[in-house]
C-alpha cells in the first residue's frame, strides 16, 4: 500500500482503544459530563500530554454505552446549553476499578521493562 | 434500549453540542467567534467520519450501505447516459449471447437424462478393433451373456426399424423399436395408460403386443380412451396394444428419428423369423442399453464385462478369433446421447465466453477513462473522511449494477429473440426440444452478470488506492491525467483485447476454410436436381405372408415403379437403390449395418473378414446420380437372379483392400449367409455418399437384381416441381400397391446442405462473435489512442510550436498503436496456436497450424488497428499549436 498522509482518525483510535476508555470512565467518577467537558478533562488532568482528537471521543463514547458501563442522557450544561451528559453504570464503576488495577500493572511493568532496557544500554 | 435506538439526527445533534460548547469555552479563553468556531471543528477533527462510525455501529448497515451504493450509482448512470446505454447494451449482448449458448449446453449436456438414476444407464457397444469396426452390434447369445452376468440389472437390445402401419385411412410409415421385454423396467418407465411388456417373458420369436407413444395414440387413435386390447397391423402382421406411454417419454436415441419412435415391439430375439439358435457372431442387434446394478460404477462395471469378454474368447475361439479383437464398450447413456455435439459446443461456449471477456474489457476501459475523469471527485471523497474501503464497494457497485442491468437487458433480447435464434441450431442437436430459459440458466445469467461486473470493476476501484489526494486536489480545474498505472491497466486491457480478437478471428477463419473446402470438396455425385423419396416394402414376420420375399417378386414391382414415375412431369432418370445408396442419409438407424466381405484368397472367413459399408442398388443408379465408372462395367439387366452374382466397388475400396492388384475379376463373398463368390465386375468413383468429411470410404455396390432390400429409395433427376412430385409418385407406388407407404422425399442438395448445417453453425456464431470480437477491439483501441490525443495536445501543440512536422506527430501516435497491436498480436499468436490445435477435431481440409490463415489474420487485425489509431492521429495532426498552449 502506498503512504498516505491523510489522518486516519481510526488508527489513531486503535493506538488509544482501552487507554482511552479507562480515561473517559475515570473522568466520569465525579459524576456526569458532556463529551467537550470530558475532552477538556482529559487534556486538562493529563496536563495537556494526552492531545485527544475530539472526533475520536464518541465512537469510544458509543462503544462505552453500548456495552452498558456508561449511561447518556440530554440535559442542560452549565451554561444553559443543551448536551448529552454521559454517567458511570454500576456495571462501568466495577469496571473501572478491575481495568485500573490492570492498567497500573501494565504499566509498572513496562516501566521495569524499560528502565532494564535503559539500565544496559 | 434507548442507547441502541439514537437515530443520526441525535448524534448529530450531539457533535453540534460539542462544536458549540468548544466555541463558547475557547471565546472566553479570547479567540473571536469565527476563529473559536474553526479551532473547534479542527479540534474535533473528522465530523463525517464521526459520523460514519456511528452509522457503522447500527445493524442493518451492509444493506443500508448497498441500497445508498446503488442509489448513488444509479444516479450517476442516469447522468452520463451515453456511457451507461454503451456499457448496458455491451453487457447485453454479451450475457444474452453467453446465456443463449449456455442454455443449449444446459439442455444438452447438463440435464439429466429423464430417467429414474440415469447414472447407472449405459449403451453398450461392441467393436472388433482388428478389423478396424467400431460399435458393430452384438448377438443375441452375447445379449444373454451380458444379460445374466450379474454386472447388469437389465440389458435390452434396441433394433430400430420402420413399419408400415395399416388400418389407418392411408398407410403410413411409423418408427418401430423392437426391443427386448426389460426394456421399459430398466429405464424406469411406466405407461399412461394400460401396461409395458412383463418383463421377464423370453418365449421365441416376437410378441404380439405394441406399446405406442402418446404422439401416435393422439395422432392415429384420436387418444382412444379404449385404445388398450385394440389390433393394428405393422407390416401386415396383427399386434395388439397394450399400453400407452406419457407424452414426455422418449427413447434415448442419439437422432431426432430414433427419439420419435412410435411403437415399441418386445421380441427375444430368436425364433421365427430370426434364426432358432442365433450364431454367436451374427452381430445382428444393432445396439442395447443397459443399467448397472446400482452400487456399481460404470468403470466397474466394464471391467468387470472385460473380465466376461476374455472368459468368452476363451470359451468359443472360433466365435472370436484373436486378429478381429472383441471388446465390449460401456459408454454411459448420456455420453452416448450428446456424444459428437459436445466438442463443437464447448468451442462455442469458450467463443461465447471470451467475447463476454472483451466487452468486459472494454466496459473496464471506459470505466478507468471514468475513474481518471472522476479522481478529483474519489480524492475530494477521500479528503472528506471517505473511507477507502467504502469507496472500492460504491465503485464496485456501479459496475455490478451496470452488469446487472446489462444482464438484464441481455436476458430480455434473448427471450424476444429465442424463436429467431432457435432456428439457426441445427435440427440434429441432440434434445433440441430440451432447451429452454430454465432457472438454471437464469442462475448462471445472473452470476455472469455479477461475476463480470465484478471483474471489469474491479479493475477501476483498484485505482482508489492509488489516488494521491494532495496532488490530485491541487490539480483540480486543471485537464485530468490519468495516473501512470491507470495507464498502464488500459494499455494491458487493450492488448488483452487485441490477443483475444486474434484468438477468435483465427478460430473464425480455421472453421471457415473447414466449411469452404468441404462446401468444394469434389463430391463424387451430382446432387444437383436429383429428388430421394423412400418407399419400404412390408417384411412380416410370418414369412408366408411376405409378397416381396425373392428376387422374382421384387423385381416385377420395381420395374413397373421405375416405368410408372419416370412418365411423371420433368423427370428425366430414374432410379431406385437401397437406404444406404441415399447419399449423407445420416441417420444411424438409415445406414444398413456393415457387413463382413471375404475375398478369395485372402479372408479364412466371415468372421475374421473385414466389414464394409453396402448398397444394393439398380441398373440405372449410377448413371442418374453422375457417378463416373472408372474401370469395368456397370450392372445391367442382365445380371438376374439367376445370372452369376456381381458386385460393382468403389475406388476407395479398391485401393484398400486390393492393393497393387487389379480388382476386377477378384471374387468375393458378402454377408454371413452361404452364398455363391460374388465377382468384382466394375469400379466407380469414390462419392461422398457416406459422410463429407470422407471422401475415401470403401463401398461395395451389390445389384438390386440379385439382392432383395426391403428399404428402397426411388432417384428422380429432372426439372421437376419439388413440391408436388412426392405426391405424385405416391400415386404412382400406390397405383402398383397401395400398401406400400411413400415417404422422406428430399432433394439431395439439401441432403447436402443439412449435413453442414451444425458446422454451418459453429460457423455462424464463432464468425459472429469474431466480428464482435473485432470490432471491440478496435473500439478499445481507438478510445485508447484517442483519449493519449487529447491527453497529449498541449505537449503536441509544443512540439507543433517547436517545429515538429504533421507528419513526426502522425507517426508518434501511430507507434504507441503499433506498440499495442505488436504486443495484443504475439500474445493472440500463442493463445491461438492452443485453441486451434484443441478444435482441430473439427477442422477439415486445413491444419490447425495453417500459415495463411495466421498471417491473414494477422494482416486484418494490423490493418483494422491502424485505422483505429488514424482517426485519432489525423486529429494530432490537426492540433492548433496556439489553441494548445493558450489552454494553460
Amino acid at each position: 500500500m502506498t503512504t498516505r498522509d491523510t489522518s486516519d482518525a481510526s488508527e489513531k483510535l486503535d493506538l488509544l482503544q482501552g487507554t482511552l476508555d479507562l480515561l473517559i470512565m475515570r473522568t466520569l467518577i465525579f459524576g456526569p459530563e458532556h463529551g467537550q467537558g470530558i475532552a477538556r478533562a482529559i487534556q486538562g488532568t493529563s496536563a495537556e500530554e494526552l492531545l485527544v482528537e475530539h472526533g475520536a471521543l464518541y465512537p469510544a463514547l458509543q462503544r462505552l454505552e453500548k456495552r452498558r458501563w456508561i449511561a447518556g442522557k440530554w440535559g442542560t450544561s452549565s451554561n444553559n446549553r443543551k448536551a448529552r451528559f454521559y454517567s458511570l453504570t454500576a456495571l462501568g464503576r466495577r469496571h473501572l476499578v478491575k481495568e485500573t488495577s490492570k492498567w497500573k500493572r501494565l504499566s509498572a511493568a513496562i516501566a521495569r521493562v524499560l528502565e532494564t532496557d535503559a539500565a544496559k544500554g | 434500549m434507548f442507547g441502541r435506538k439514537r437515530g443520526v439526527e441525535d448524534f448529530a445533534a450531539e457533535i453540534e453540542a460539542h462544536i458549540r460548547l468548544e466555541t463558547e469555552r475557547l471565546q472566553e479563553e479570547g479567540l473571536s467567534a469565527d476563529d473559536a468556531r474553526d479551532a473547534a471543528r479542527r479540534k474535533f477533527g473528522n465530523v463525517t467520519g464521526a459520523k460514519e462510525r456511528f452509522f457503522e455501529s447500527g445493524r442493518s448497515l451492509w444493506l443500508d450501505h448497498l441500497w445508498q451504493d446503488v442509489r448513488y450509482a444509479a444516479r450517476l448512470l442516469r447522468k452520463s447516459p451515453g456511457f451507461a446505454v454503451v456499457a448496458v447494451l455491451t453487457m447485453a449482448v454479451g450475457i444474452g449471447a453467453t446465456t443463449a449458448i449456455f442454455s443449449v449446453v444446459d439442455a444438452t449436456l447438463l440435464h439429466p437424462l429423464p430417467y429414474a438414476h440415469p447414472e447407472q444407464l449405459v449403451r453398450v457397444e461392441d467393436d472388433l478393433q482388428g478389423v478396424d469396426a467400431r460399435d458393430v452390434g452384438m448377438s443375441q447369445p452375447e445379449w444373454q451373456d451380458l444379460q445374466h452376468s450379474g454386472i447388469f440389472d437389465g440389458v435390452s437390445p434396441a433394433w430400430y426399424d420402420d413399419n408400415n402401419l395399416t388400418g389407418s385411412s392411408r398407410p403410413a410409415r411409423v418408427s418401430l423399436l423392437i426391443v427386448a421385454p426389460n426394456y421399459f423396467s430398466l429405464l424406469g418407465a411406466r405407461p399412461q395408460l394400460g401396461r409395458t411388456f412383463p418383463a421377464d417373458d423370453y418365449t421365441p420369436s416376437f410378441t404380439t403386443e405394441v406399446v405406442i407413444s402418446d404422439g401416435l395414440w393422439k395422432r392415429v387413435f384420436g387418444g382412444d380412451p379404449a385404445i388398450i386390447g385394440k389390433g393394428v397391423r405393422l407390416d401386415t402382421d396383427l399386434y395388439h396394444v397394450v399400453g400407452v406411454m406419457p407424452p414426455g417419454f422418449r427413447d434415448p436415441g442419439t437422432t431426432g428419428r430414433e427419439r420419435n419412435i412410435e411403437v415399441w415391439a418386445a421380441t427375444s430375439f430368436f425364433g421365427p423369423p430370426l434364426f432358432d439358435h442365433p450364431p454367436r457372431s451374427g452381430r445382428n442387434l444393432p445396439t442395447a442399453i443397459a443399467r448397472v446394478k446400482p452400487g456399481l460404477t460404470v468403470a466397474e462395471a466394464q471391467s468387470r464385462v472385460d473380465a466376461l469378454v476374455a472368459s468368452l474368447q476363451k470359451q468359443f475361439p472360433g466365435d472370436y478369433p484373436a486378429q478381429s479383437a472383441w471388446t465390449v464398450r460401456l459408454v454411459p447413456l448420456k455420453d452416448s446421447v450428446v456424444g459428437n455435439v459436445r466438442q463443437s459446443l464447448m468451442l462455442l461456449l469458450a467463443a461465447v465466453g471470451l467475447v463476454l471477456l472483451m466487452g468486459c474489457v472494454n466496459i473496464a476501459n471506459l470505466l478507468l477513462a471514468r475513474a481518471s475523469a472522476r479522481s478529483a471527485e474519489i480524492a475530494i471523497r477521500q479528503a472528506l473522511g471517505g473511507a477507502r474501503a467504502r469507496l472500492i464497494r460504491q465503485l464496485l457497485t456501479e459496475s455490478v449494477l451496470l452488469s446487472v442491468v446489462g444482464g438484464a437487458a441481455g436476458l430480455v433480447l434473448l427471450y424476444s429473440a429465442k424463436g429467431v435464434l432457435l432456428r439457426f441450431v441445427p435440427a440434429s442437436l441432440p434434445r433440441l426440444n430440451d432447451i429452454s430459459i430454465s432457472s438454471t440458466v437464469l442462475l448462471f445469467a445472473l452470476g455472469a452478470s455479477v461475476m463480470t461486473g465484478g471483474i471489469f470493476g474491479l479493475f477501476p476501484a483498484l485505482q482508489v488506492d492509488r489516488v494521491d489526494v494532495t496532488r490530485r486536489l491541487k490539480q483540480e480545474g486543471r485537464g485530468s491525467a490519468g495516473s501512470r498505472e491507470q495507464q498502464r491497466t488500459r494499455r494491458l486491457l487493450i492488448v488483452t483485447e487485441f490477443a483475444l480478437s486474434l484468438i477468435l478471428m483465427t478460430a473464425a477463419v480455421l472453421l471457415l476454410r473447414s466449411f469452404w473446402e468441404l462446401l468444394n470438396a469434389r463430391l463424387g455425385f451430382n446432387p444437383e436436381r436429383v429428388m430421394a423419396v423412400q418407399m419400404r416394402l412390408p417384411y412380416p414376420n410370418d414369412v408366408t405372408t411376405d409378397r416381396y420375399g425373392t428376387i422374382a417378386q421384387q423385381t416385377p414391382f420395381m420395374r413397373e415403379v421405375l416405368r410408372r414415375v419416370r412418365t411423371l412431369p420433368g423427370v428425366e432418370d430414374a432410379a431406385i437403390g437401397d437406404l444406404g445408396a441415399v447419399p449423407l442419409a445420416h441417420d444411424r438407424s438409415n445406414q444398413t449395418p456393415p457387413i463382413p466381405m471375404v475375398r478369395e484368397g485372402r479372408d479364412v472367413n466371415a468372421i475374421a473378414a473385414p466389414l464394409v459399408d453396402a448398397s444394393i442398388v439398380g441398373p440405372e443408379y449410377f448413371h442418374a446420380l453422375g457417378m463416373t465408372l472408372l474401370r469395368g462395367r456397370s450392372f445391367s439387366e442382365v445380371d438376374a437372379g439367376s445370372s452369376p452374382r456381381v458386385a460393382v466397388i468403389n475406388e476407395a475400396m479398391a485401393r484398400t483392400y486390393w492393393p497393387g492388384v487389379d480388382p476386377l475379376g477378384q471374387h468375393i463373398k458378402l454377408f454371413r449367409r452361404p452364398t455363391d463368390w460374388t465377382t468384382v465386375v466394375g469400379v466407380v468413383g469414390n462419392a461422398r455418399t457416406e459422410s463429407l468429411e470422407n471422401s475415401a470410404v470403401p463401398v461395395v455396390y451389390l445389384s438390386l437384381r440379385q439382392t432383395t432390400a426391403k428399404h428402397l429409395a426411388i432417384f428422380l433427376r429432372g426439372q421437376f416441381d419439388e413440391a408436388a412430385i412426392p405426391d405424385q409418385v405416391r400415386e404412382q407406388v400406390q397405383a402398383v400397391d397401395e400398401t406400400i407407404p411413400v415417404f422422406g422425399a428430399q432433394m439431395l442438395n439439401d441432403a447436402v446442405a443439412s449435413s453442414l448445417s451444425s458446422r454451418r453453425f459453429s460457423l455462424e456464431v464463432v464468425g459472429l462473435f469474431a466480428l464482435t470480437a473485432l470490432l471491440l477491439a478496435a473500439l478499445g483501441i481507438y478510445g485508447v489512442i484517442s483519449y493519449t490525443v487529447s491527453e497529449r495536445s498541449h505537449e503536441i501543440g509544443i512540439r507543433l510550436a517547436l517545429g515538429a512536422q504533421h507528419r513526426n506527430i502522425l507517426l508518434m501516435i501511430l507507434q504507441q498503436g503499433l506498440a499495442f497491436t505488436i504486443a495484443g498480436t504475439a500474445a493472440g499468436l500463442i493463445g491461438a496456436m492452443i485453441v486451434s490445435h484443441v478444435m482441430a477435431g473439427v477442422l477439415y481440409g486445413v491444419r490447425p497450424t495453417d500459415p495463411t490463415t495466421y498471417a491473414a489474420v494477422t494482416v486484418l487485425l494490423a490493418i483494422v488497428a491502424l485505422i483505429a489509431c488514424y482517426i485519432p492521429a489525423r486529429r494530432a495532426m490537426r492540433v492548433d499549436p496556439l489553441m494548445a498552449l493558450r489552454r494553460e
